[in-house]
């Protein structure tokens, strides 16, 4: 099972600054293991964010996502304590969500 | 029932998520009973994620041309898109894309980088009350141009900015 999702999202004049951390190794399928076989290719496809039950972002991701796929995005709205909850599937159907709520800003 | 319970235990001796699992001895069972055609329409009925999607068949595509093809698009330069990319990467597996588009009524924003075996990287939905804004990283398979496009009522804008790429990400 991969590392859970960070998330880091901050009202802010009105709006809310939302980071995504997805650990995920991102495997393009071109790569070569040191015995010269190429790895399995296994990326996420799929990913979906709601804000308190608003779906505020959703993304299909390819092979050429960097590892650990980021993501910074803002919205309008949003308060602290709003939950907000991250998914995303990958190319093994394999998946994973996690969540947090929205923080003051500092 | 005591004969099947040792198989499970050991089967759960590996995991530290004993119903994760049981999960996967429940989804082993169902893809038996019903075949695995059916199994994705399952899948997608436990999760609300958007799976099946218009913009997919533009990630199989091998040329900037045939993506814009699958997109049906046309693209026009715009001024009101900024596409922010370095001008040189040292590394190819790493590079930091932001885009922000000042155009009223965008609906999804695409990055394509162009030298990539499959140009399409990433597309981005933007509904009502989400800025038109993403920034992310992504991996550039040699020095070439990276384009951003923005979908806005049926048309298609872009900003191009060329990088050069010292260790290609085509390997990572």
């Amino acid at each position: 099972m991969p590392d859970p999702i960070r998330i880091r999202a901050q009202a802010r004049n009105g709006g809310t600054d939302i980071h995504v951390l997805m650990p995920h190794p991102m495997e393009t399928g071109f790569r070569k293991d040191p015995a010269g076989d190429f790895i399995a290719a296994h990326y996420i496809t799929d990913v979906e964010i709601v804000v308190a039950g608003r779906t505020v972002l959703t993304a299909t991701l390819s092979r050429a996502v960097s590892e650990d796929p980021l993501l910074f995005f803002r919205i309008k709205g949003g308060r602290p304590d709003d939950p907000i909850r991250v998914a995303w599937v990958d190319s093994w159907g394999e998946r994973r969500i996690d969540a947090a709520v929205i923080m003051a800003a500092t | 029932m005591s004969g099947s319970s040792a198989p499970r235990a050991e089967f759960h001796a590996g995991t530290d998520a004993p119903s994760a699992g049981r999960r996967r001895v429940l989804w082993g069972c169902g893809h038996a009973l019903l075949g695995a055609a059916l199994c994705p329409v399952l899948r997608l009925r436990a999760e609300p994620l958007p799976v099946v999607d218009a913009a997919k068949p533009a990630f199989g595509a091998g040329s900037l041309a045939e993506v814009l093809r699958r997109l049906d698009a046309n693209p026009t330069p715009s001024d009101d898109i900024s596409l922010s990319v370095p001008d040189v990467v040292e590394d190819g597996a790493m590079v930091p894309v932001e885009i922000t588009s000042r155009l009223p009524g965008a609906q999804e924003i695409y990055i394509i980088s162009e030298s990539n075996p499959f140009p399409l990287v990433a597309r981005f939905s933007v509904p009502d009350g989400t800025d038109a804004f993403v920034s992310t990283r992504i991996k550039v398979a040699s020095s070439g141009r990276v384009h951003a496009l923005v979908h806005c009522d049926g048309r298609f804008l872009s900003a191009v900015k060329a990088t050069t790429v010292t260790v290609g990400g085509c390997g990572a």
